[in-house]
């Protein structure tokens, strides 16, 4: 007895469709690899164009007009100390009013506000925080294009960033905690210092150290509040003049000769290997501390 | 944005029974509570306030139900009152977290405030419609025009093109690692979309400058060193992990039991994917494309570095063109006299740039806001 031919087609097309799904998983999965394909070959081609000009001198030497005899002291230096004021300024700000939305904020509609301001700010482009650093800092408050100026700048941009993410490992506290805090009668900043921040304090550092390493990264901010390139000098005190890294590496990608570039991928490697640090740092922090409690 | 409600509902209502003198925390602007417990003790600061809530809005609920607090007979000898110094401390603590909180506030509002009051002294030199309908973009040169479209479409024609790469490859990545992939190779993957989002936008302006260009200039010999072709596609892989997390966590939301149904009327992984977790997670997918393109928008060292400085009214992506924010960076690079023109034009450009994104980003949220309100 033969199969009715609706059956026999159907069967036919059960497979045409699972031949379909199983080429469109490997459409899937080739796509995620683009970013890690990407990825592999900007982090090849940086390292052949760089390498060779990586050595201790470039490193220890002031920006030049000669290529075979600039470095990235000033750069490295100047790095530090923004990022230095940064952290100064970011961190307590961003705790404070992470954990005020999560632990005092009533719910209501200026609660409702300030959280989605924080959304919204996280989403701005970078080079708006340096308009507003421009008029505000540079100006308006005469720090000129000063250490202070640049940090003031940065902490306003990885604000949200760190924010949002102290918010999460907050939140993620268990509220078990912070009831039987109050059930021994501990005041609402006692449970918040004494239980629930030492819980969180790991997943806020591990926002706030990638927040950080954003702040390294950015170049276009710096460059609206006056930044400079040339800078021969390392900054002695936070109203003194200063470069960054990612300026200083623009600054030498601008220039039309191939050596510069050379040197720009030798800041990218010094640069990378920095953030790379950074990230590490965070990874063995968040790995370390979210074995299940 | 979502706040896990249980646990506010619990605390809140520890803290009623606990501690009712921190009834509207943090708030610096609320009254200043009414003490509640019948303490012989009290003393003369707080004496006038027992039994008598000073304000209705602060809500003595547990008390005001029963016995007037006034009437003395009743002996409480157990002080469960926290000292008044201690909830002193802890009002202040409140305000001064309040307070940093604010500072967030002040800085939209100081965005908004420096970009409009700046931008109204360029527009009493240059008509709003001249700078949004003129088709030439010369505010450094003799004789000026003060133009913004090829500004504007330099910066949408490079959005474009990184957005088709991006939205693609960022949606199957997603749907890879949330649908597809194992456990372990999650675990590569999803780190390695994290450093891509952490290379900083001027190794990504090097990488698009020497190495993409040239790739490009293989293909299209006549194509200038700057042009907007490289910068848009070194854009798009940029942006890729912006549309992969945030979809993925869309598609992750997705209930097990919606996959579950498709599969129990026979649908393969793929018909499940595409035809019920997408379309369920679709807000979350689409909140993830806005913020991306929003986020290319915005996007200065790439433009600056590999697509040029020339004002170009082109769509042709061979060519160079200058975006809004290579602009601002062009003229912050050169001398510009402070309060001329030329400076003003910097509030100009970037206030249409924030208008843009801010509109962008809010739409975002508020798609984000209800998706997790659907599933939460």
């Amino acid at each position: 007895m033969s199969q009715p031919a609706t059956v026999d087609a159907f069967a036919r097309r059960r497979k045409t469709r699972a031949r379909v799904a199983s080429v469109s998983s490997a459409l899937f999965f080739a796509a995620a690899a683009v970013g890690i394909i990407a990825l592999v070959i900007l982090l090849v081609d940086v390292t052949r164009d760089g390498a060779g000009s990586l050595s201790w001198d470039f490193l220890t030497s002031f920006p030049s007009r000669f290529a075979a005899r600039a470095g990235i002291k000033a750069a490295l230096l100047g790095s530090l100390w923004v990022l230095g004021f940064t952290t100064l300024f970011s961190f307590p700000l961003g705790v404070a009013t992470a954990i005020w939305l999560e632990e005092y904020a009533p719910r209501n509609a200026w609660t409702q506000f300030v959280q989605m301001n924080i959304a919204n700010l996280a989403a701005v482009p970078s080079i708006v925080y340096g308009i507003l650093g421009l008029a505000v800092f540079v100006r308006a408050l005469a720090l000129e294009r000063s250490v202070l100026a640049g940090a003031l700048t940065l902490t306003l941009l990885i604000l949200p960033v760190i924010i949002i993410s102290a918010q999460e490992a907050i939140r993620a506290v268990p509220n078990s905690i912070r009831l039987g805090a109050y059930a021994l009668g501990a005041t609402r900043w006692q449970t918040v210092q004494r239980q629930v921040f030492p819980v969180a304090l790991p997943g806020v550092l591990t926002g706030t150290i990638l927040a950080l390493s954003r702040a390294i990264g950015e170049t276009a901010p710096l460059i609206m509040i006056g930044a400079l390139a040339y800078v021969p000098f390392a900054p002695d005190g936070p109203l003194d003049e200063f470069t960054v890294l990612p300026i200083q590496i623009f600054g030498w990608i601008s220039r039309p000769q191939v050596e510069f570039h050379r040197l720009a991928a030798a800041g990218i490697l010094v640069l990378v290997v920095v953030l790379m640090a950074f990230n590490l740092v965070a990874v063995l922090l968040r790995n370390r501390y979210t074995t299940p409690r | 944005m979502a706040r896990a409600p249980r646990r506010d509902e619990e605390v809140r209502r520890a803290e009623e029974i606990l501690a009712p003198e921190s009834d509207d925390p943090g708030g610096p602007a609320s009254e200043q509570p009414a003490g509640v417990l019948i303490d012989p003790t009290a003393d003369a600061v707080r004496a006038p306030a027992v039994g008598l809530p000073q304000s209705p809005a602060s809500g003595i609920a547990v008390l005001g139900g029963s016995e007037p607090a006034t009437s003395q007979t009743v002996h409480p000898p157990l002080d469960l009152r926290t000292p008044f110094g201690r909830n002193l401390q802890e009002r202040a603590i409140g305000g001064v977290l309040f307070l940093a909180s604010v500072v967030s506030v002040l800085t939209t509002f100081g965005i908004v405030a420096v970009l409009i009051v700046e931008a109204a002294g360029f527009f009493e030199e240059v008509s709003p419609v001249t700078f949004l309908t003129g088709t030439q973009w010369a505010p450094l040169f003799q004789p000026q025009h003060f133009g913004v479209l090829p500004l504007l479409v330099g910066s949408l024609l490079v959005t474009v093109i990184a957005a088709l790469v991006a939205l693609p490859i960022g949606l199957a990545s997603a749907i890879y690692l949330s649908e597809y992939a194992s456990r372990g190779v999650r675990r590569i993957v999803k780190p390695a979309l994290e450093i891509l989002a952490g290379v900083p936008t001027v190794v990504y302006g090097y990488f698009a400058l020497t190495f993409v260009t040239p790739l490009l200039q293989g293909i299209w010999p006549g194509m200038s060193v700057f042009n907007a072709l490289s910068a848009s596609l070194v854009m798009g892989i940029m942006i890729i992990p912006v549309v992969a997390s945030l979809s993925e966590d869309a598609l992750s939301a997705v209930p097990r039991s919606i996959r579950e149904g498709a599969y129990a009327l026979g649908a393969t992984k793929l018909e499940v994917s595409l035809r019920t977790v997408v379309p369920s997670a679709l807000s979350g997918i689409v909140a993830s494309f806005i913020l991306a393109i929003s986020r290319a928008i915005g996007e200065t060292m790439i433009v600056t570095i590999a697509a040029g400085s020339t004002p170009n009214l082109t769509v042709n992506p061979l060519e160079s063109v200058q975006t809004m924010t290579a602009y601002m960076v062009q003229v912050s690079m050169g001398e510009v006299v402070f309060g001329s023109v030329e400076y003003r034009t910097i509030f100009a450009v970037g206030l249409t740039l924030f208008a843009i994104t801010l509109f962008m980003n809010i739409m975002s949220i508020l798609i984000l806001r209800r998706f997790r309100e659907v599933y939460e």
